[in-house]
C-alpha cells in the first residue's frame, strides 16, 4: 500500500506579511486559510479534515479550529518543529486515502518578529517534566550553538569551510532579490557572509535565517475532486518521514533524519535524484541545507561542500535550483517554522508561478525537505516528493 | 582570546529521575547509569535502558572525556559542547575555564561542577 497518487494539492498561500504587530496568531492561522481555499477555487464549508503544529496556540488543533469555525472529521497537530507541514501533506493524504477526509486544510502561522522573540540566541527557561531538560537547559542549547556543533563537526570530518556554506546564502539571497515579500533582498557574497559577525562558532550571523512573522496554508484533497478544479495539478508522489536524537548517548552529527525520510520518499515516488528539477530544504542555517542535501543523496556524504559551491544552487546557472523564493534565509520563516514555506515554493514551481527570474523550465517533479527542531539533539524529518501532472 | 570570564549558568531543573544525579553532584560526584542486561551505559540518565529497554542502575564516573563538538556563543560568552565520557556516552555540556581559540575536537577534558542557583552541574574544563 502507498499513499503515491492519493492525494493532490490544489490550494497554497503564503500570507504576505513579514512584520504583523496588528495580526493575532489566530487571524494569520484563518487568512491564510482563506487564501488557500480561494486559490483552490474551494470554500470554508468544503474543508473537513485539519492539520496544524505547534504554532497553533491553544489545546492542539482545537482554539485555531474553533476560531475558523471548521465542521471537522479528522484532526491532526502532530509537532516535530518547522518541518512538520511537510509531514502534514503525507499524514493528509493518508488520511483522504483511508476515507477519513476529503479536503484537507493545513495552516500555519506565528508573530516571534513582532513578540521580540530571540530565536537563535535566547534562553530557554527549564521544563522538569520534558525528558531531556533537566540534562540540558541549564547548558543553553539556545539553538544557534547547537547548529553551530553541527558545522564545527562536519568542518572536522570533512574539511568543509565557512567559504563552502556561505555559498547557500549566496543562492538563497539571488532568489530573494525577485521576491517582492522577502525581508532579505540585496545579493550577497561569500566574502559578505564569512565577514558578517559570528554569533557562534563557526557560524555567521548570515549563515542563520531572518526572524519573521507570517504564514501560510496548503488545501490537499482526492484526486477525483482535484480533477474537478481548475488549478494545475500537483500530485503528492512521495512522502517519507523520520526524526533523530542523541541516540541514547551515541551521538553522531555527521548526519541527519533525512538519511531515513528522504529514502522512504523516493522509494515511494519511484523517482531518482536526477529527476528532481527543483528543491525546497530546509534553511534555518546555511549548515541545515548542507547536510540534508547530503543525507538525501543530491551528493555523496561529505561532499556537500563542494555540492553547494560556485552557484549550483542558483536558478539558471546550477544543476539543483532550490529555495527560490529566498528562503529562511532571505525570504521569511514564519513563526520559526519553515516548513509550510517549503511546500509553497515546489508547489509555484510546479505550477510555472514561481517568478519568471527564478522558474526552473519544465519543472514536473520537485522535493519538499524539512529539519524541525535542533539538528543537533534531537530533530523530526520529513521529505515530500511532488509532481506536476 | 584567552580565557573567557564564565557567564553566570541558569539554574537546572530537576524530576524525580534526575534527583539522585544532583544529590550526588553536591558531593562531587558524577554519576551515569548502565543497564544491568545490556551492560551499556548511556546518556541523559534514565531508569528505562534506551538500547534493550532493560533496568539500569548508578555508576560513580571517571569525569575524563574528549571534546566531540563545540560552538562558542560570543554575545552570550559561553562554550556548547559535546563531551564523549571515557565510559562511552556522549553529553551535552558547557566548556568552562577555557580560552575557546585553544579548544580542539578530540581534546582531552575533565568534569567540573558548577553551581547554579539550583543544583550543581557538570561542565567540563580542558584536562
Amino acid at each position: 500500500m502507498s499513499i503515491k497518487g492519493q492525494g493532490y494539492i490544489v490550494g497554497a498561500f503564503e500570507h504576505p506579511t513579514r512584520k504583523a504587530p496588528d495580526l493575532s496568531v489566530a487571524q494569520i492561522h484563518a487568512e491564510s486559510a482563506a487564501g488557500a481555499l480561494a486559490d483552490a477555487g474551494l470554500t470554508k464549508d468544503d474543508i473537513d479534515g485539519y492539520f496544524c503544529a505547534g504554532d497553533a496556540a491553544g489545546m492542539g488543533p482545537i482554539s485555531v479550529v474553533d476560531y475558523m469555525n471548521l465542521r471537522l472529521s479528522w484532526l491532526d497537530s502532530t509537532d516535530v518543529g518547522g518541518t512538520s507541514y511537510i509531514g502534514a501533506v503525507g499524514h493528509a493524504t493518508a488520511a483522504i486515502m483511508a476515507g477519513k477526509c476529503n479536503i484537507a486544510l493545513i495552516t500555519l502561522g506565528g508573530r516571534p518578529r513582532s513578540e521580540g522573540v530571540q530565536t537563535g540566541t535566547g534562553q530557554r527557561a527549564g521544563n522538569p517534566q520534558v525528558a531531556d531538560s533537566p540534562w540540558e537547559s541549564h547548558f543553553s542549547p539556545a539553538t544557534t550553538n547547537v547548529y553551530g556543533m553541527v558545522a564545527a563537526r562536519h568542518m572536522h570530518e570533512y574539511g568543509t569551510t565557512s567559504e563552502q556554506l556561505a555559498w547557500i546564502k549566496v543562492a538563497a539571497s539571488h532568489h530573494a532579490q525577485w521576491n517582492e515579500h522577502a525581508m532579505l533582498r540585496n545579493v550577497v557574497t561569500v566574502e559578505e557572509v564569512v565577514n558578517s559577525p559570528m554569533v557562534s562558532t563557526p557560524l555567521h550571523r548570515l549563515d542563520c535565517c531572518v526572524i519573521s512573522d507570517g504564514g501560510g496554508a496548503l488545501i490537499v484533497t482526492r484526486p477525483e475532486i482535484a480533477k474537478t478544479l481548475k488549478r494545475p495539478l500537483v500530485k503528492v508522489r512521495g512522502h517519507g518521514e523520520s526524526w533523530k536524537g542523541q541516540m541514547g548517548g551515541d551521538v553522531d552529527l555527521s548526519y541527519s533524519g533525512a538519511r531515513w525520510s528522504g529514502a522512504a520518499a523516493f522509494a515511494e515516488a519511484g523517482v531518482k535524484h536526477a529527476d528532481i528539477k527543483y528543491a525546497s530544504i530546509y534553511d534555518s542555517f546555511t549548515i541545515t541545507v548542507l547536510m540534508q542535501l547530503e543525507d538525501l543523496g543530491f551528493c555523496e556524504k561529505g561532499q556537500g561542500g563542494k555540492f553547494v559551491a560556485d552557484g549550483n544552487l542558483i536558478s539558471g546557472v546550477g544543476k539543483l535550483p532550490f529555495n527560490t523564493d529566498g528562503g529562511g534565509l532571505c525570504n521569511n520563516h514564519p513563526a520559526n517554522r519553515g516548513g509550510i514555506t517549503k511546500v509553497i515554493e515546489a508547489v509555484r514551481q510546479l505550477r510555472g508561478e514561481a517568478h519568471p527570474k527564478v522558474q526552473v523550465p519544465s519543472c514536473d517533479i520537485a522535493l519538499a525537505h524539512g529539519t524541525g527542531g535542533l539538528l543537533g539533539s534531537r530533530h523530526g524529518s520529513s521529505t515530500l516528493i511532488l509532481e506536476r501532472e | 582570546m584567552g580565557i573567557m570570564e564564565d557567564r553566570k549558568m541558569p539554574p537546572n531543573c530537576t524530576n524525580p529521575e534526575s534527583d539522585p544525579f544532583y544529590a550526588a553532584a553536591e558531593e562531587g560526584k558524577f554519576m551515569i547509569r548502565r543497564c544491568t542486561s545490556c551492560k551499556k551505559a548511556h546518556w541523559y540518565p534514565r531508569a528505562v535502558c534506551p538500547f534493550c529497554f532493560g533496568s539500569t542502575e548508578w555508576e560513580q564516573a571517571s569525569g575524563e572525556g574528549t571534546i566531540y563538538s563545540f560552538s562558542t556563543m560570543l554575545r552570550s560568552n559561553f562554550t556548547m559542547a559535546y563531551v564523549t565520557l571515557k565510559e562511552g556516552p556522549t553529553m551535552m555540556t558547557n566548556i568552562v575555564k577555557a580560552d575557546p581559540e585553544q579548544l580542539k575536537i578530540g581534546g582531552k577534558v575533565k568534569v567540573v561542577f558548577v553551581q547554579t542557583d539550583a543544583n550543581k552541574v557538570p561542565c567540563f574544563e580542558p584536562a
